[in-house]
């Protein structure tokens, strides 16, 4: 238990890092930069010409469709890293049960390659 | 050290938890979101379940938060004028919420742990193997029939999101490349003999 803790030590200290750099990044612009604003700089910029409406409009559902076949294969695969990781010791029957799993995600694989939802028109 | 780990990530989850109800713009409340699952992560890890807390890292921060950060980008709704409906709304959440942490405290006061049941904790804990080890050793054919079905669950929704959202334009031309590459040369030309003063 402590030393897998002690493992992960360097993740925190990188962790540390990161978030000292960023605080550092963002006070280092408020301190040192000059900053001289007025009303016509600090209002949004669209090209020159004022903005045309609200930055929040309807998207494509379609984009919520990769996003939502991206989540499910991401849980795939999450299923298969323990699979992965005790493979050595993982027994015929733990070894099939996972041919079957991703036999049938490639069957789901297989639907939506047929009706075109991996294609962008 | 891990009490100083602890602290940190205890305080970035309630702290994320926290802003994520109060802030105004919904895009924020999505970043601090992500800022409470991680440390959530975090204190997975002080715990020992490791492959908890990458499965929380990439599965909720990597996938679940852009199709959260989707959603919030893709409602059309004004957000200002649903802030101040909610002030409607008030008495009756301070209402729920106040009987939830009575709740919480009477739970907490009837709250008794057992003696064996550090033991029991400890015993289930293998000593010799990682944790995600241990997990992949029982978790396919100990627990084959979950498993399956939460491939099954998997392909119902990858067939459910399909069906719900998948539209085909039919107002553009899509190129087929194979209908493309077998066209014969010959007949894809025609030659007509116009007349004149008429037209096609």
């Amino acid at each position: 238990m402590e030393e897998m803790l002690r493992e992960y030590l360097p993740i925190l200290v990188f962790l540390a890092v990161a978030i000292a750099l960023g605080v550092i990044l963002i006070v280092a612009a408020v301190v040192i930069a000059v900053r001289n604003p007025d009303p016509e700089k600090v209002s949004a910029y669209e090209c020159g010409f004022n903005a045309f409406d609200d930055a929040r409009m309807k998207f494509d559902v379609r984009f919520y469709l990769v996003s939502i076949l991206f989540i499910i294969f991401d849980l795939e695969i999450a299923f298969l890293f323990p699979w992965a990781v005790a493979f050595k010791d993982v027994s015929m029957v733990g070894f099939w049960s996972m041919m079957v799993f991703l036999a049938v995600l490639t069957i789901g694989f297989a639907y939506e390659w047929k009706k075109g939802a991996l294609e962008w028109e | 050290m891990s009490v100083f780990a602890f602290y940190l990530f205890a305080i970035g989850a309630i702290a994320g938890g926290f802003f994520t109800v109060v802030s105004r713009q919904p895009v924020h409340s999505v970043l601090w979101l992500i800022l409470a699952f991680i440390s959530s992560a975090g204190l997975f890890v002080l715990l020992g379940a490791e492959f908890v807390a990458m499965l929380l890292v990439i599965v909720y921060v990597g996938a679940v938060m852009v199709l959260f950060l989707f959603v919030v980008m893709m409602l059309d709704v004004d957000f200002a004028e649903l802030k101040a409906e909610m002030a409607k709304y008030m008495p009756l959440a301070i209402l729920i919420g106040l009987v939830i942490l009575m709740q919480f405290v009477m739970a907490y006061g009837a709250w008794q742990s057992n003696a064996a049941a550090e033991t029991l904790r400890t015993q289930v804990i293998p000593t010799d193997r990682h944790n995600t080890e241990a997990l992949g050793l029982i978790l396919y054919d100990q627990y084959f029939l979950l498993f399956q079905l939460a491939g099954l669950i998997l392909l119902v929704a990858m067939i459910g999101a399909i069906v719900l959202t998948l539209r085909h334009r039919t107002d553009i031309k899509r190129q087929s490349p194979v209908a493309q590459m077998m066209r014969d040369p010959a007949k894809a030309m025609e030659l007509r003999d116009v007349k004149p003063g008429q037209g096609l």
